[in-house]
């Protein structure tokens, strides 16, 4: 019988949750790596047991781990981070030059076709590769060294790239994301980069239309159709049906278009899922109220989805990388809580049950459909 | 015999019990005695220093014989009693953090 097996990184270590295809019962392995802020977990699509994460502490730096066998045993593998080069600066908070400095990894993106082939996205801002399991990393140079880079500044939650795209279709076409830069796109494997920001606006930057500076919080695709792509920023909930080439908003009827994640459903390349977030100071749910809402329509037009969800005097986050989908039948539909609840929902989002309420705060979630 | 003793995270990242014990020939400094420790632990690295013996991170101190070492310079002989074995030298998390 197939499953499924959910990978929560938190502050304090890493949890795998495993059900079998019915999603009602599950057991709960970690916490991994006690004591370490887990940024992301997240299996190789061409093998499921190989499973990549990231570790990391504010004493010892960063650690990757590497499982080959699901995620019963782990290794540590390679951990330098070299930007290639003289790395340069950025902009500071203050507007000075300052210096590009490696703080951690954010996201782990495992090749489509190759388990030794894993792609990270760091703080401060940049993409690295490797090619033999994580036990040596290369960076990609030319994102980083994009003509703008001088003038990308980290957001509040530091310079970091934090969603790596894999185009199944289109040979060598990557995207990239990245707080407070934008949205990035290469047609040759990574190595030559161009920002994609043209139709956002960002009334937090100078220039509200600028070529970059938009603080992107994340992107989603669905692997059906690549060209189409949607995203949270910062505020506005966005949709591009030409590769990144243009957006358009639709945030529509949402009750706000402020939030971190968004996804789309394994079956569906139209129905998407945000979670909204009252505003950029007040990172919690409208009302108090945990709502993800769903468009079956490709945006802007929304349904609140509440069924098992705390409907009163509920203030957690969902932050960009903790939301995930399945691709069993009906889609299975998953969420970390920054206050250590991983909610899943096995009928495409219409009811929810939280899989663990505990936990320390969730800073991603991923799924793995098993066979 | 140097004796190292680590903090709990990394003596778990480096799936150790207790201290380490290293043999060093030539001079016990802070940098010959990490450069063993690495070489034993391989997955230490960049987790006390940068790579490649690089500058010290910066939450973590380096004590022996009730002394900080932490400021002193890499190659600096280490005490009598951490080379001879009698008192280890501490590689210790600073107090930070929740």
């Amino acid at each position: 019988m197939s499953g499924v097996r959910v990978l929560a990184g938190t502050r304090k270590g890493a949890f795998v949750l495993t059900s079998d295809g019915t999603r009602k019962r599950w057991e709960v392995s970690g916490p991994h790596f006690a004591g370490w802020e887990i940024y992301h977990v997240k299996g190789s699509p061409a093998d499921p047991d190989r499973l990549y994460a990231s570790q990391s502490s504010g004493w010892s730096g960063q650690v990757i781990q590497r499982s080959d066998d699901g995620g019963a045993t782990w290794a540590p593998v390679g951990n330098q981070f070299a930007y290639d080069g003289t790395p340069g600066t950025h902009q500071w908070y203050d507007g000075t030059p300052h210096p590009w400095e490696f703080a951690r990894v954010w996201h782990l993106e495992p090749s489509l076709d190759d388990p030794d082939t894993v792609y990270a996205g760091v703080e401060d801002a940049g993409l690295f590769r490797s090619g033999d399991g994580g036990q040596n990393w290369q960076e990609l140079p030319n994102l980083r060294g994009h003509k703008s880079g001088p003038s990308w500044q980290p957001g509040a939650g530091g310079m970091c790239l934090h969603t790596i795209l894999l185009d199944p279709v289109q040979q060598g076409r990557m995207f990239a994301a990245i707080s407070a830069a934008g949205a990035f796109r290469s047609d040759d494997a990574g190595q030559s980069w161009r920002p994609i920001n043209r139709g956002l606006q960002s009334e937090g930057i100078p220039d509200p239309d600028a070529e970059v500076g938009h603080c992107v919080h994340r992107l989603a695709m669905h692997p059906s159709r690549p060209g189409v792509l949607f995203m949270q920023k910062h505020w506005d909930v966005m949709r591009s049906d030409n590769g990144g080439e243009s957006w358009r908003e639709i945030s529509g009827n949402l009750p706000s278009d402020f939030g971190f994640p968004i996804d789309v459903h394994a079956h569906e390349p139209d129905t998407i899922y945000v979670v909204p977030i009252t505003s950029d100071a007040e990172h919690f749910p409208p009302e108090g109220k945990l709502r993800v809402y769903r468009s079956r329509t490709g945006g802007d037009d929304w349904e609140p989805l509440t069924t098992g969800l705390p409907q009163e005097n509920c203030y957690v986050n969902v932050l960009r990388d903790a939301m995930a989908v399945d691709s069993l039948d009906s889609c299975g539909v998953y969420f970390g809580t920054t206050g250590g609840q991983v909610y899943a929902s096995a009928d495409s989002g219409d009811s929810w049950e939280p899989i663990v309420r505990d936990l320390p705060a969730v800073l991603s979630v991923e799924v793995q459909t098993l066979p | 015999m140097i004796r190292v003793v680590l903090p709990a995270h990394l003596r778990t990242l480096a799936r150790i019990d207790g201290e380490v014990r290293l043999d060093i020939t030539g001079p016990v400094t802070q940098r010959s005695v990490l450069d063993a420790l690495e070489a034993r632990c391989p997955m230490l690295r960049g987790t006390i220093r940068g790579h490649d013996g690089g500058p010290r991170r910066a939450f973590i101190r380096f004590f022996a014989c009730e002394q900080d070492l932490s400021h002193d310079p890499p190659d600096d002989p280490l005490p009598d009693a951490v080379a001879a074995g009698t008192e280890p030298y501490l590689v210790v998390g600073a107090m930070a953090g929740g």
